[in-house]
């Protein structure tokens, strides 16, 4: 049962050290990023991320990385114009990186969320990406196979909420919202509005409730537009 | 019937020359994703009246031209992360059907650029290999698998005039025979089963660019 809460950090309260947080974004967009600031206030530490990027310039996730509260991160794409903060870490040593195709990231997430023990992907055959995988041929085609990735929490951002935890998106912001809040113990969804029962219409909810425990309204423009889009 | 906008087959073509040509070869009604850089161009030379839907692998069907100005939107981005517009009959879903669409064969094709191309159509195009480089694949494994038609828009030699449609990849490959055709700045190849053909030739003869290529073509 989804529950409203007041603040962030009241949000983000009670993650452990060392959890599986799956956190949504492409780039800049859909990025919750007052969840991760709210994280980075908490102090929790080795924490693997499950993401698409690597952070972008010096805020979100990129602050999380650079703040020394991830040991690992698994994503597709960590390498961008303004992914600094990531690549010194990797650099360093400092931080640990599981390179996933961004259809396997998605669906390994899919995956976990929907009881599926594992499954066969044309993705990634014959490439560094897929060595040391089960590979297997199905109907003349050759397949890896790949588990799922579950988490311990998901932090996503979404448009609007009712109260009982139905949600829609805003354009290409839903990208990876809708499958991480499936795939997580406990899903955390920050939202620009939140409404009563009865006011999104049941045809155009995106995430039903049930996969969602914990809305907090991010009252105001988000920090994404300061970052802007570019990167 | 489609036709070819002409070229000057007496020197190289320039990159967008390269966009033009892919853009005129992708069939009216096709379902196309573009990769991100040179392969983006390719949009702005289909015809409006082309009924080409454009997939960008962040969640959109129907992606529109570049954003500008107050058209900016954060929310409304391309897989390169650039600001774009919708169009009328967009769409929009979640990751896990995005490449739903790739993997399922549902697109027509796809755009991508590249460091090789191999004679049986490997592609690598995410790793240089080198021990110092960050690796990042984001969705272009998934593409290359997924599109019924892979085409590679690159520059046909290295800096140093290496080729780079080569017998065997040596950089970590993207994914297996799967690249169709390979527009370049010297020709236009086409990649079967059966071997390499090459359709036009700018700059060069057909023999000569055989020769630098180490590579007998086939009939087009």
């Amino acid at each position: 049962m989804a529950t409203v809460v007041s603040d962030a950090d009241q949000a983000v309260s009670g993650i452990q050290d060392g959890s599986t947080v799956l956190i949504g974004g492409f780039g800049p967009a859909g990025q919750p990023i007052e969840l991760i600031e709210a994280l980075i206030r908490g102090g929790v530490t080795d924490l693997t991320v499950v993401s698409n990027n690597a952070g972008n310039g010096r805020v979100g996730l990129a602050a999380l990385l650079a703040n020394g509260q991830v040991r690992k991160i698994i994503c597709s794409f960590p390498r961008q114009a303004d992914s600094y903060v990531f690549d010194e870490l990797y650099r360093a040593g400092k931080v640990e990186l599981e390179l996933v195709p961004q259809g396997n990231l998605a669906e390994r997430m899919r995956a976990a969320g929907a009881g599926i023990g594992a499954f066969y992907s044309p993705t990634g055959l014959g490439t560094p990406l897929a060595e040391g995988k089960e590979r297997r041929t199905i109907d003349g085609r050759d397949y890896v196979l790949e588990y799922p990735i579950k988490g311990d929490v998901a932090l996503i951002k979404a448009f609007r909420a009712d109260t009982s935890g139905n949600l829609v998106y805003r354009k290409t912001a839903r990208n990876f919202g809708p499958v991480i809040a499936t795939a997580a113990e406990t899903t955390v969804v920050q939202v620009s509005e939140i409404v009563e029962p009865g006011r999104l219409d049941p045809e155009v909810v995106i995430t039903p409730g049930i996969f969602v425990d914990r809305i907090v309204k991010i009252a105001g423009v988000s920090t994404l537009a300061a970052i802007g889009a570019a990167g | 019937m489609i036709t070819q906008p002409a070229f000057d087959t007496t020197r190289p073509l320039a990159r967008d020359d390269l966009a033009r040509l892919a853009a005129a070869d992708i069939p009216p009604g096709s379902y196309v994703n573009l990769g991100i850089g040179l392969p983006t161009r390719v949009g702005d030379f289909l015809k409006p009246d082309s009924g080409v839907i454009l997939h960008t692998e962040n969640g959109m069907l129907g992606m529109g031209p570049q954003a500008y100005d107050d058209d900016i939107d954060p929310d409304l981005i391309n897989a390169g992360k650039v600001p774009v517009t919708e169009t009328p009959g967009a769409a929009y879903f979640h990751a896990a059907d995005s490449f739903a669409m790739m993997r399922g064969g549902h697109l027509d094709v796809c755009v991508l650029g590249a460091f090789q191309v191999s004679f049986a159509g490997d592609l690598a195009n995410w790793h240089t290999g080198a021990a110092d480089a960050i690796p990042a694949v984001g969705g272009a494994m998934d593409l290359a698998i997924g599109a019924k038609n892979v085409f590679v828009l690159m520059t046909l030699f290295d800096k140093d005039g290496s080729p780079k449609l080569v017998p065997k990849c040596s950089y970590p490959l993207t994914a297996v025979a799967c690249v169709s055709r390979a527009y370049t700045d010297y020709g236009v190849f086409l990649i079967t089963d059966h071997g390499v053909a090459v359709r036009d030739t700018y700059g060069i003869d057909r023999d000569d660019l055989a020769e630098r290529l180490g590579i007998t073509f086939q009939k087009a």
